[in-house]
Formats: structure tokens, sequence, C-alpha cells
């Protein structure tokens, strides 16, 4: 390949290649190396341990969310049974109540990082987009607080 | 919306756009599901009260809506895992939408009754 191309018979300047000794091809930073000038947000694996953890939990919500459904909606009648007396006999069990509760947070966890994308996609305004995730984190927040106080302090006499 | 969002148009973008639209509706429907369930803590008539919504005929056609929509979600999810972790993937990924929906029809056509039979037994007798 040199050869043939330092023994073409051509004008020199015609020949000039891109790189040789004297004209060093510049060094290409690896395109995601991290340096002080790095934006702190970038600086972590965040964005690839939610990927990760779409995944996982995915999988998880396979097994709880269609056992739910199962329950609920098809076994024993579907839904004409359920009613406080039929919620106060499965959180009697502490299985069902480690189901719901694993259930409540994969779930809203799940849901909430995927809406977080949908966000970031469509809302291209950087104050809607600081907003509409500000509510986003404020009702998941609320919601798994709430879902779990209720799992937790839930009584079959309350009255 | 951005303009131009019509990505190759075939089937891998409308699964994509199905995931994406299912996903946002269960999400929505748990953040009231846990609303309605937090009932439990008021009373027990309050929490009857808020389930016999549940099952008006409007209502029970919705909860077929939604098994429709997690069915999809979860099967075509598997699918994306599917494409993303395993080897062959990629190149078998439309022979998987189909077998996703084949499985999705299987246990739509097997959950109608299950699903519907307060309906349809209120509404045609017993
Ligand atoms: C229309 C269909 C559904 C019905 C009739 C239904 C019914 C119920 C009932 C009766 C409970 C009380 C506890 C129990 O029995 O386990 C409950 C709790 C729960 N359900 Fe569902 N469910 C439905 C769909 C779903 C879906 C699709 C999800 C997840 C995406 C879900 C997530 C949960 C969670 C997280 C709890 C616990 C709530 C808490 O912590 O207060 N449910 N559901
Ligand atoms: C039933 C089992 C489930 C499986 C296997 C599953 C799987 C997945 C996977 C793999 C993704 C990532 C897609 C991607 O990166 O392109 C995803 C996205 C998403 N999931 Fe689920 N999921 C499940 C249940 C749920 C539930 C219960 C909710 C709602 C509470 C939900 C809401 C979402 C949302 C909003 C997205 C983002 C969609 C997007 O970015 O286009 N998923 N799901």
């Amino acid at each position: 390949m040199s050869t043939e191309t330092t023994q073409a018979a051509e004008p020199e300047d015609a020949q000039v290649t891109l790189y040789d000794v004297d004209h060093p091809a510049p060094v290409i930073e690896p395109p995601r190396a991290r340096t002080g000038k790095t934006p702190k947000a970038s600086r972590t694996n965040f964005e690839m341990y939610g990927w990760l953890f779409m995944r996982l939990s995915g999988i998880v919500l396979v097994v709880l969310v269609l056992g739910h459904l199962l329950i609920q909606l098809v076994l024993d009648g579907g839904v004409s049974k359920i009613g406080f007396a039929f919620v106060a006999g499965r959180w009697a069990s502490p299985f069902w109540q480690v189901w719901d509760l694993a259930m409540l947070w994969l779930a809203m966890l799940h849901g909430a990082n995927g809406l977080r994308t949908v966000i970031n996609d469509y809302a291209e305004r950087d104050t809607t987009r600081f907003w509409l995730k500000w509510l986003l984190y404020a009702a998941t927040v609320f919601t798994v607080l709430l879902g779990t106080l209720v799992i937790f302090t839930f009584d079959p006499n309350i009255r | 919306m951005p303009a131009g969002t019509l990505y190759r148009g075939r089937e891998g973008m409308w699964s994509w756009v199905a995931h994406r639209v299912t996903g946002v509706l269960i999400f929505f429907f748990l953040f009231v599901h846990v609303l309605d369930t937090a009932l439990v803590r008021v009373s027990p008539e309050a929490y009857d009260d808020t389930v016999a919504i549940y099952k008006t005929p409007l209502v029970n056609l919705m909860e077929y809506g939604l098994v429709a929509a997690i069915l999809f979600h979860a099967l075509n999810g598997l699918r994306v895992i599917a494409v993303d972790f395993w080897s062959k993937g990629a190149k078998y990924q439309k022979q998987m939408l189909w077998t996703v929906m084949g499985i999705w029809i299987v246990l739509m056509a097997g959950a109608f009754y299950p699903v519907l039979q307060h309906t349809l037994r209120t509404l045609f007798g017993s």
C-alpha cells in the first residue's frame, strides 16, 4: 500500500497523505470519557442502571401483576367478590402483604422511570420538562408512601 | 410533539408506540387504584361503595381493556428484553412480535368470559 503511493509519479501537492510521521492523526477522546468539565449530571451510570432496572423489574412484574389480575379479575367470579371482607381476608396473610408491597414499589418505580423517559422525549421546553417531572416525582412519592402505609396499617376491625 | 416522529413506520415502530401508550395508561390506572384501595383505611362502606363502580358494565368493560393493555405490555416487554439480551433477538424480533400477538389473542379470548362474567350475569340473568 504505502509503496504504491510513494512510487506513483504525480505532482507532489496532489500527493498529500492525510497523516504521516510529520502530521500525526489527532488524538480522539473516547466519546464518553469523564473529564473535569463533564457536567455533574452525567458523571455517573444512572441511565444505564435505569435501563437495567426497567428490564429486571419488568420480568418480576410479569409474575406479580399477571398473578394479581388472575386473582382479582378471573378466579372466583371475577370482580363480583371484591369488597372490604375480601381484602381483609387477603391481607391477613403476610405472603399477600409482601406480594402487594413488592408490586406497589416495583410497578410505581418502573412506571415513573418510564414516564420520565416519555417526558424527556416530548417536553422540549426546559421549564415544561422541569415542572412535568416535578409533578411526576411528587405523585410517585405520594402514591408509594400512601400504598405502603395502607398495607402496614390495615385494620380488619376498623369498626 | 416534535414534527416528523414517524420512525420507519414498520412493525418495530408500531409495537414501540403501543408499548409506550399502554405503559402510560397502566401508570395512570395504578395511581387511581392505590387511591381507591386506600379507602379501606377510611371505612368498609367507603371502600365497598367505591368498588361498586368497578362492577358497573362500562367500567367492567374498561377492566377488560386494562387486561388487554397489560397483557400486551407484559408480553412485548419480554420481547424487548429478548431483543436486548438474546444474541439472536434482533434477528427474530419480527417473529417474536407475531408470537406475542398470537399469545395475546389466545389469552384475551380466554379472559373474555371470566373478566366480564359479572356484567354478563347481571345483564342477561343467571
Ligand atoms: C381492574 C383490575 C384490578 C382489580 C380489580 C384490583 C383489585 C385489587 C384489590 C382488591 C386490592 C386489595 C389488596 C388485595 O386484594 O391484594 C388491590 C391492591 C393492589 N393492586 Fe390491584 N387490582 C387490579 C389491577 C391492578 C394492576 C393492573 C396493578 C399494577 C399495575 C395493581 C396493583 C395493586 C397494588 C400495588 C395494590 C396494593 C395497594 C396498596 O398498597 O394500598 N392492581 N388490587
Ligand atoms: C407486566 C410486566 C412488565 C414488563 C415485562 C415491562 C417491560 C418493560 C420494558 C422492557 C420497558 C422498556 C422499554 C424500552 O426501553 O424500550 C418498559 C417501559 C415502560 N413500562 Fe413497562 N413492563 C411491565 C409492567 C409495567 C407497568 C405495571 C407499568 C405501569 C405502572 C409500566 C409502565 C411502563 C412505561 C411508562 C414504560 C416507558 C415506555 C417508553 O419509554 O416508551 N410497565 N416496560
